[in-house]
């Protein structure tokens, strides 16, 4: 949008940068109140009501009304959402039903082992899927184009639950290559709280922080197979969409000019086209990254590791509501804020998106 | 039909100068099979997804026994057992007959999938795309919203609250899926809107709601199509986990994700309860995978013939 | 003196429809002149240029019972040879500088690129090579357009940048795919009148591929007409008003003359015999 330079400046409209981060704000700030609405009506439309599951139901009509006015549930459903809203921007997601501690600070436990878990299945993931992909987009109908086609599709088709069950079965129950479920072997996981300061929560980095080589060495034994069984997912997805760029990129005319300049096809492939497929590919490593949260929830179970997936399965089945919205409001404002990253990112890679 | 017949068929069919838009129709389609029939993995798909056509029709002439009925002297027999070809669970049922019978299951679980979401989601993005303005800012708002939830997590969500079972499950599934096919719907929808056709149209004085259902609609279909294929593997998978944690389909229906959780605990002695009704889901996904890749391919005259 | 022969050459592509030719059996030769190659979309012109660096795709496949460039069997060459030949001695200007620079890297990258990569050449000198490279194209501000991006050029500019860039190594046949069609007409005739006095004073080949029959006639010496994958004519530029072929007479009566009679104007007639 170009305005004519001597039109009189408008007080009330930004423009330039302030604009754009405006905009952004804006947007974000819209979406999380969508998210926060979306949970609010299913928090409503609950049959469970949570009056009864505090005091249980012999409960004297008294005390409800009490309770109820203590929680809020007298006043007007605006009146609630807008509540709702202003104490989720401050983080507050109320106690947790079945601890009785806060939904967040719960949280903000749990997350590290997500994150680490998803960090190091999306560094799999890229590894192994971008090569994938370029091979199979620079020999297109070949033998090995064929191959990572099915193995990116089986990627696709495989529930992750059962996946992770197989990887049990055959890594550790035959084969006793890593560790089992857990992240420490019981004995190790004893020591944890008491020889061990959590830095980060994040078990391999707070081992090495603390020196414990044989823990660290444990918990690697732990996380490669879940790590490497999320990775498979993401290798999956990444790699075939690295194969479609490539392809799109090496039809391009620049690509005829580089081939013109006599640069060698290696050259050709991973530089020229390479930096154009890097452009949309920083959105798909970052969405990959965001199913891997969602992948995580089932992981998580299978391997009992204490993630954000397994605190919001557990919530699950004991009804325990607070904890059950806060997980997702939190899950899906990584996801957003992952989007978000991607969209920065997109500029920095691309120039025609700087402008 | 003789050879010659069918050599005159295909010709007819590749006369690259047809005659009516009919023969143009068949001719593109025959294109788009012998394209696809050159692509192994898609005719492998196709083989699997008919397969399980097949199966679920037939289940009652092909299972061996009854899905249900327990008989606990026989529990847990590992497969190659006399009668018993996937072997039996952990109450003496036959996994074989479970899985056949599960194939109905799951079947269901996509023709009503594909009954919600992609209808709801065309009807949002045609709306919103055919009157514009403020009815597009909202519609396509609460699409963002949709859209920025991880799908499983706000499926439990849904079902936690909705209560388990094969309604819910099913319905929570489509309220987390429909928001895609609403934007590919809107992205069709504005290409076509301005034309000169719906122009002339509403001169004649149609209401929004006919050119809506009768011209716009028809335009967005194709692209709505082929991303529900897609997605029939993706809803299998979410099903299933639905299945798996306990919030879809109850027992003692022979659903796969279920019958797998049901295995979880003799993972390591009896390895075939949790696994067989795995490569079920596995098979039957990979199958909808591959058809939808290679339809993509044939469809999609970007990615065809490279 | 003969820089490049090409005899009866092949260009075919296996497709689901069956084979398509695109190229149907082209022979000619050039010498250090200037040669143009005219026909419309479709009748083989672009893939004849690109056959000559063998850059056809497969599921494209190039065949010819000679095609030689300065002495090297250009059927036999290895790629590594082509490599060669390609980066310093045969160059090519596509038709539209939006689609034939990189838009990831800075215009100077993309000049000093062969420099650098192929030539080793130094960080510093190669620069001032580069730089006086755009210098030569008429571009004003050389330093600046080192630093942008190819989006922030204008079409001209562009396809400046693009000549300048094939011409650094100083080729011996340049290969100019519609080099100016889509430019706007204003910067048309700047852009060709640079091609045409780096291509003179350096004295190379050149092959120039248009459609425009007028525009090859000024520009080259002799011209191919093609059609269909076939050349149905050739004849020096000077005469081509007095083509004999009925499709070159096609193409020239699908030409509007300013003072012409304003009857609609005539179709091609693509029924005839040669046309098959």
């Amino acid at each position: 949008m170009s305005h004519s330079p001597d039109a009189p400046a408008r007080p009330w409209q930004f423009t330039g940068p302030i604009r754009k981060v405006a905009g952004v704000i804006l947007s974000l700030l819209a979406t999380f109140i969508g998210l926060l609405l979306v949970t609010f009506i299913i928090a409503r439309v609950v049959p469970i009501d949570p009056v009864l599951t505090i005091l249980g139901d012999r409960a004297t009509e008294a005390q409800i009304v009490a309770e109820r006015a203590r929680l809020g549930l007298d006043e007007p459903m605006w009146k609630q959402f807008a509540i709702y809203v202003w104490q989720a921007a401050q983080g507050d997601f109320g106690l947790s039903i079945r601890s009785r501690e806060p939904v967040i600070s719960e949280i903000a436990r749990y997350f590290p082992a997500t994150l680490e878990l998803a960090t190091i299945a999306t560094i799999f993931g890229v590894a192994l899927g971008v090569p994938a992909g370029v091979l199979a987009a620079t020999k297109p109908g070949s033998l090995s184009d064929q191959l990572v086609r099915l193995i990116g599709l089986m990627g696709y088709s495989m529930p992750v639950f059962w996946l992770g069950l197989m990887g049990l079965l055959l890594f550790y129950g035959v084969l006793d290559w890593v560790g089992g479920p857990g992240r420490l072997d019981a004995a190790y996981d004893m020591m944890l709280e008491f020889e061990l300061t959590q830095y980060t929560g994040m078990i391999l980095v707070d081992t090495a922080l603390n020196g414990r080589w044989d823990m660290f060495a444990n918990a690697l034994s732990h996380i490669i197979l879940p790590a490497g069984l999320l990775g498979y997912l993401s290798m999956a997805y990444i790699s075939r969409m690295t194969r479609s760029f490539m392809m799109n990129e090496l039809g391009q005319e620049y690509i005829t000019t580089a081939r013109v300049k006599g640069m060698p096809e290696r050259r050709v492939i991973w530089v020229h086209a390479m930096r154009n497929v890097m452009v949309p590919l920083i959105t798909v490593i970052a969405l990959s990254f965001a199913y891997l949260l969602e992948g995580a929830v089932l992981t998580e179970t299978i391997f009992s590791w204490p993630g954000i997936g397994s605190y919001i399965t557990q919530a699950l089945l004991t009804n325990d509501m607070p904890a059950v919205l806060g997980g997702t409001v939190v899950v899906g404002m990584v996801y957003i804020g992952l989007n978000m990253l991607s969209d920065v990112l997109y500029k920095l890679v691309d120039p025609r998106a700087r402008a | 039909m003789s050879a010659q017949a069918s050599n005159s068929l295909t010709r007819w069919l590749r006369d690259p100068n047809p005659a009516s838009r009919r023969q143009a129709r068949l001719g593109q389609a025959w294109m788009g099979w012998l394209r696809m029939r050159r692509n192994p993995l898609a005719m492998i798909g196709l083989s699997i997804t008919v397969l399980l056509l097949l199966v679920a029709a037939f289940a009652p002439w092909l299972a061996p026994h009854d899905p249900i009925t327990q008989s606990l002297p026989n529990r847990l027999m590992p497969p190659l057992s006399p009668g018993h070809l996937m072997g039996t669970d952990d109450f003496g049922r036959d996994i074989l007959s479970r899985i056949i019978y599960g194939s109905r299951i799951t079947l269901t679980i996509i023709v009503l999938f594909t009954l919600t979401a992609p209808v709801f989601g065309l009807l949002v993005g045609t709306v919103a795309g055919y009157f514009g303005g403020w009815t597009d800012e909202i519609l396509m708002r609460i699409t963002d919203i949709f859209l920025a939830f991880p799908k499983l997590i706000l499926a439990l969500a849904l079902v936690s609250v909705l209560g388990p079972g094969f309604q819910n499950a099913v319905l929570a599934i489509a309220i987390t899926s429909w928001s895609p096919y609403a934007r590919v719907a809107r992205a069709e929808t504005l290409t076509v809107r301005n034309s000169d056709y719906i122009a002339s149209i509403r001169l004649q004085g149609a209401s929004s709601l006919r050119i809506i259902l009768g011209h716009v609609i028809p335009m967005c279909l194709p692209s709505v199509i082929i991303r529900a294929t897609l997605d029939m593997a993706g809803v299998i998978l979410i099903a299933a986990g639905l299945g798996f944690l306990g919030l879809g389909v109850q027992p003692p229906m022979p659903e796969w994700g279920q019958m797998i959780s049901a295995g979880r605990k003799y993972l390591f002695e009896q390895w075939w309860v949790a696994t067989m009704p795995g490569l079920a889901i596995f098979v039957v996904s990979l199958g909808f995978n591959l058809l939808g890749d290679g339809l993509r391919d044939v469809l999609d005259p970007r990615s065809a013939g490279k | 003196m003969t820089l490049l022969s090409v005899k009866n050459l092949r260009v075919s592509f296996d497709t689901e429809a069956g084979l398509v030719e695109a190229v149907r059996g082209v022979s000619f030769s050039l010498g250090r002149e200037r040669l143009g190659i005219v026909g419309e979309s479709g009748s083989g012109k672009t893939m004849t240029g690109r056959s000559v660096l063998r850059l056809i795709r497969p599921p494209g496949r190039i065949e010819a019972e000679e095609m030689r460039f300065d002495g090297i069997d250009l059927m036999r060459a290895s790629e590594k040879e082509m490599r060669a030949l390609r980066g310093t001695r045969i160059a090519m200007v596509m038709q539209d500088p939006k689609y034939s620079l990189n838009p990831v890297m800075r215009v100077g990258a993309q000049l000093m690129e062969g420099l650098r990569q192929r030539d080793g050449m130094g960080k510093a000198e190669a620069r001032a090579k580069a730089i006086a490279a755009l210098a030569a194209v008429q571009i004003r501000d050389p330093e600046r357009v080192m630093e942008a991006y190819p989006h922030e050029l204008s079409g001209g500019m562009g396809q400046r940048v693009m000549i300048a860039m094939m011409l650094i190594p100083d080729p011996d046949l340049l290969i100019a795919d519609e080099p100016t069609s889509a430019l706007d007409v204003t910067v048309q005739a700047e852009v060709l009148s640079i091609l045409d006095g780096l291509v003179r004073d350096r004295g190379m080949g050149l092959i120039f591929i248009s459609h425009d029959l007028r525009l090859v006639a000024r520009f080259c010496d002799r011209v191919l007409v093609m059609f269909k994958g076939r050349v149905v004519e050739e004849l020096a530029a000077k005469d081509l008003m007095q083509a004999k072929h009925p499709y070159t007479q096609g193409l020239l009566n699908c030409l509007p003359r300013i003072g012409g009679p304003r009857e609609p104007l005539p179709g091609l007639d693509r029924t005839a015999e040669w046309a098959n």
